[in-house]
């Protein structure tokens, strides 16, 4: 034989393997990398919105000084017009920060030069400026975003995201779970390998084209009904059903595979029992497919309260609360984009309130991705 | 005999009849011009080798193969001397007379009570329905193990019980004919010897047809026994070869390819 | 005999229930057939129509000794260029690139642009266009005595061709295009590798333990983070804190332009971080279809757990893997919003030159357009979509040729 055979004094004992233990090693580097894309989005949201919540805004009183105060003064007489401190806050001076300790007399008596500013002297008339710590109450509670002025209510950014997901989830359940159902179970295969298709060509178009969408045909659209009074240019109306129809692909493939891999068996049980096939449809198998279903229904949410480019686009560009779905509102997405398209500079409030905005929309879609999956766990149902 | 002899002579006690059954796969002839009659009240196996068409016969008594889009079915099934394919049939009237209890025990995943309930109130039931589900599991041998958990989901039950419940789900219905497409075969002996003594309950009731794969068990349970076999001409397309009374058809087979099959040597 | 008694015949209602909530079933599909159509009619709509075009000089006054503009050599044209638009203008073309390096093509370009400076006065959708013709024509006739009415489609060569500009007439989408594929080769470039490499290791090596279980949880619900947040991650990581590396400063590049790290190499990593989970899943799925009698027969022969990856494994799951990675860059190629955050530039002219040149892609080129307030802009961000359409469109018949091709030679 030409070929000779491995010497029979060779041992079986185990021989370390240098480049299978080099290669291994890489491969789980690479499966670690995802570990890391994750905990650098948690570290650096959650350090930029600690400085988000840590920085003092500065708000104009539009109360004077009413004399020249010099470095060494406590008191300051003050003028009777604008808003009145209260003690314990801080005031700006021309850059000076002072903290505010009582007020005798109509005389505001202070600790002067805090942090790290310097006493100086002040001529009459310089306004007063209130410093304002955005708080995590306020954040959640004030009906107001304009954090330059010390107004940090994110309210309206999320009742925008909220208003646009809800008519978006509105449009796309319906359509998405009839268009499920039919697909498996009226449609013959070829009907379904036909319009199958063309759903996923609905699900493969670039957000930004549907923002287009959203603004030359939707809204238009929306005018030409309800009136050119009544629909804004913008509004979150004409972003929320386009957002509908842009999630509906993924409702109803998600759907229809829940559906579909529901047992034939228990169809055929039901038809025994002299079941139409509408209830056998909506009354056996839709409830089978629930959990499925339920997380399409969340991840579609998810994935709505995330779309950015067509409420960029069409839904307006500037905070409002408001619950009319024809006015214009800015989403939290929506106003990330407008922000950050602007000349942003590194450490200003600006920088830092995408941040904090971007973690609670993390934040939001994270929970409710969690919980699509909890429910497929929990209530998938366990056939043979 | 001559078939229309037998299908004539036989109306008065036939509850469900076949004439010149054939059912096609496609282009392929899985079954060839069954005549067979159903007698009211009995229980009749049918029986044979694997791939003879056993399963597609029975399914065609209440139009369960038209599920299955490329099955075509030509001749007449007469119940009650209704041809069930003529054209102004509906399929859901004749599963709601025809029930049938599947290979593989396949309970709705919803509680006991509803599995029972569920096929009853769709078609409109008006009586009590807690009555008709505790009388319905009563019949099909199974209140005294759920009576405590009507809640439970049906697939907590172990098989030979959801089996039972399928049973259960299908008297509720009250139909006049079950099918019973291989009951048993995905059960253990202990809860298969159960549905058999069940079948013999039910027949005071029901007319029962029954495919089996297991000679004991038609012997054992069936009043009369209808053997299928392939064509001997190579299309295999399943064929009726013998029917009659159990009894007869075990002892004293009128085909040698009955008796070879019966005896064992192939199938 | 049972008696039937207890049950009413309700059969004829709950046919009738049936067929409604047929219809309604149909009805939802079409309506989704509806949207889809819709979006493709919007797009062809903008992207054709008549326009009405007004030019500031006629072409013809600028012939020199009777030769025709177009026909001129550059110098000549140089000259005409010279004559009729103020030296600091020449100056700064001079600036941006030398005359001695144009074409003559280029400075053709220059004068129709500044000098003939045709203007589109007004524009019709192709609906418009198709459907009333005539009123168009009269409207225009009544409206723009000056100017000339041409069937135009927004998607043309010039327009494929040209750069950016702020004027619609000669605004197209080349940087745009080039922007798209610069990044998108970076975003392959480091997702691809990592991304395999990290679906072989769940599917091959890692032991079912806590932490590839927390990776495997991970994976998935990286998949499921908005895509804006991934450009919140680049703008902190690539461009501040690796901004040295992808300014290219630490590799010695200097362009003040570029020293903020908004550059292609930090889109291109951001747009690798945000399909990488995608390209894993896709990786992971199409190991999970190599059957396991082939590893089991490498084993056999004796063959290591990486020479079985390398030599069975892979090679079988490489049509899926191609697959599953083309539609994710489809996925990536559309992606607007993180390249915004991260500062993608509104306004380019000059084509990228490397990794480390400022960038726009064509998403963000229909945004930026869409988002103008002038209609005109509708109709070039109309045309822009339709490339990006032909792009996302070749790239998916691209996947599919691959997956047959793989599956023959096999």
């Amino acid at each position: 034989m030409a070929t000779p055979r491995t010497p029979a004094t060779g041992s079986l004992k185990r021989k370390p393997r240098l480049t299978e233990l080099v290669i291994q090693s890489l491969l789980f580097l690479c499966g670690l990398l995802s570990i890391f894309v994750t905990a650098g989005i948690i570290y650096e949201l959650g350090k930029e919105s600690l400085l988000f919540f840590g920085r003092t805004q500065w708000q104009l009183t539009n109360k004077p000084i009413a004399a020249a105060i010099s470095p060494a003064d406590t008191a300051i007489e003050v003028g009777a017009v604008g808003t009145p401190a209260q003690p314990g806050d801080l005031l700006r001076i021309n850059g000076e920060i002072v903290r505010l300790v009582t007020i005798e007399n109509g005389a505001y008596v202070v600790e002067r030069g805090v942090n790290d500013t310097l006493p100086a002297a002040h001529a009459a008339g310089v306004v007063l400026e209130k410093g304002i710590d955005p708080s995590l109450a306020e954040f959640f509670t004030g009906t107001t975003w304009a954090p330059h002025a010390g107004l940090f209510g994110v309210l309206p950014l999320l009742n925008a995201t909220l208003m646009v997901s809800g008519i978006a989830i509105l449009v796309a359940l319906p359509l998405g779970l009839a268009t499920a159902i039919y697909l498996s179970e009226y449609a013959s295969p070829k009907a379904r390998n036909t319009l199958k298709p063309v759903l996923e060509v609905l699900a493969g178009v670039p957000t930004v084209v549907y923002g287009y969408f959203a603004l030359t045909f939707m809204t238009p659209l929306l005018r030409t009904i309800f009136g050119q009074d009544v629909v804004q240019i913008y509004n979150t109306a004409s972003a929320g059903i386009v957002i509908g129809i842009l999630i509906l692909p993924l409702v109803s493939t998600i759907s229809e595979d829940a559906l579909t891999a529901v047992p034939r068996s228990l169809r055929e049980a039901a038809y025994g029992l002299g079941a139409t096939r509408l209830e056998t449809a909506v009354r056996i198998v839709l409830p089978a497919a629930f959990s499925g279903i339920a997380a399409a229904v969340i991840i579609a949410i998810s994935r709505a309260i995330g779309e950015t480019m067509v409420v960029a686009l069409a839904a307006g560009a500037g905070p409002a609360f408001t619950f009319n779905p024809f006015q214009a509102a800015e989403t939290m997405t929506g106003h990330i984009v407008r922000i950050s398209g602007g000349d942003l500079s590194y450490d200003s409030l600006d920088y830092n309130s995408i941040f904090a905005i971007g973690l609670m929309l993390f934040l939001m879609t994270l929970v409710l991705n969690i919980f699509s999956q909890y429910i497929v766990r929990r209530f998938r149902e366990v056939y043979e | 005999m001559s078939d229309t002899a037998q299908a004539t002579a036989s109306l008065n006690g036939a509850a469900i009849l076949s004439k010149d059954l054939s059912i096609y796969y496609g282009d392929f002839q899985a079954v060839r011009d069954v005549n067979l009659d159903i007698q009211t009240n009995r229980i009749t196996a049918i029986i044979g080798p694997s791939g003879c068409g056993k399963s597609t016969v029975l399914r065609a008594f209440n139009r369960m193969n038209e599920l299955i889009p490329s099955v075509n079915t030509k001749g007449e099934v007469l119940f009650r001397g209704e041809n069930i394919y003529a054209p102004d049939v509906d399929p859901v009237e004749v599963r709601r007379r025809i029930g049938m209890v599947f290979q593989k025990p396949n309970p709705f995943p919803k509680s006991v009570y509803e599995n029972v309930a569920w096929g009853a109130r769709i078609n409109g039931h008006k009586g009590n329905l807690d009555e008709l589900v505790h009388s319905s599991l009563k019949a099909a041998a199974l209140w005294d193990e759920v009576k405590d958990k009507l809640d439970q989901s049906g697939l907590s039950l172990s098989g030979g019980q959801q089996q039972r419940l399928c049973i259960a789900r299908t008297i509720a219905v009250r139909p006049d004919i079950i099918l019973m497409d291989e009951p048993c075969s995905a059960l253990d002996p202990i809860a298969t010897l159960r549905i058999e003594e069940l079948m013999r309950d039910l027949a005071k009731e029901f007319t029962i047809i029954i495919v089996t794969h297991n000679m004991q068990q038609a012997a054992r349970v069936s009043d009369r026994t209808a053997f299928f076999s392939l064509s001997e001409d190579g299309k295999r397309a399943g064929m009726l070869m013998e029917y009659g009374d159990t009894k007869t058809m075990f002892t004293r087979p009128e085909k040698k390819i009955t008796e070879d099959y019966i005896t064992g040597r192939f199938g | 005999m049972s008696t039937n008694n207890l049950h009413s015949s309700n059969l004829p209602g709950r046919h009738r229930l049936g067929r409604v909530w047929l219809v309604v079933f149909q009805v939802a599909l079409v309506v989704g057939v509806v949207a889809l159509c819709a979006l493709l009619f919007n797009i062809l709509n903008g992207s054709f129509g008549y326009v009405a075009v007004q030019d500031k000089v006629n072409p013809a006054t600028l012939a020199v000794d009777g030769v025709p503009l177009e026909e001129l050599d550059k110098d000549t044209l140089i000259q005409v260029l010279q004559a009729n638009i103020s030296a600091g203008l020449m100056a700064r073309y001079e600036f941006d690139k030398p005359f001695a390096e144009r074409d003559a093509g280029e400075v053709y370009d220059l004068i129709l642009e500044r000098v003939v400076a045709p203007e589109f006065v007004a524009q019709w959708s192709l609906y418009e266009s198709l459907t009333n013709a005539g009123e168009v024509r009269a409207t225009a006739a009544q409206e723009y005595p000056e100017a000339r009415l041409e069937f135009r489609s927004w998607l043309n060569w010039h327009f494929l061709r040209a750069p950016q500009s702020s004027y619609p007439e000669i605004a197209g989408v080349r940087t745009a295009v080039l922007g798209s594929l610069w990044t998108i080769s970076i975003a392959v470039l480091f997702a691809f590798p990592v991304g395999v490499a990290a679906a072989v290791y769940l599917q091959e090596y890692a032991p079912d333990n806590l932490i590839n279980r927390i990776i495997q949880t991970n994976i998935t619900n990286l998949a499921g983070v908005p895509s804006i947040i991934y450009g919140i991650l680049g703008l902190a990581i690539f461009v501040r804190a690796l901004g040295a590396f992808t300014s290219g400063i630490a590799f010695g590049v200097t362009d003040p332009a570029t020293a903020n790290g908004r550059t292609i190499l930090s889109a291109g990593l951001t747009l690798g971080m945000l399909v990488l989970p995608l390209i894993i899943i896709n990786a992971q799925e199409a190991i999970k279809a190599v059957p396991s009698s082939l590893r089991q027969a490498s084993y056999g022969l004796g063959a290591t757990r990486w020479e079985t990856v390398w030599h069975h494994v892979l090679p079988n799951a490489m049509a899926g893997i191609m697959t599953g990675t083309i539609l994710a860059i489809s996925r990536a190629i559309g992606e607007t919003a993180p390249l915004i955050v991260i500062g993608a530039s509104t306004f380019i002219q000059v084509d990228p030159e490397g990794p480390f040149s400022k960038f726009t892609t064509l998403p963000i080129q229909i945004y930026q357009w869409t988002a103008r307030p002038q209609s005109v802009f509708r109709n070039l961000a109309g045309g822009a979509s339709l490339v990006l359409l032909g792009l996302l469109l070749t790239m998916n018949a691209t996947a599919i040729i691959l997956r047959n091709r793989y599956r023959r030679s096999q």
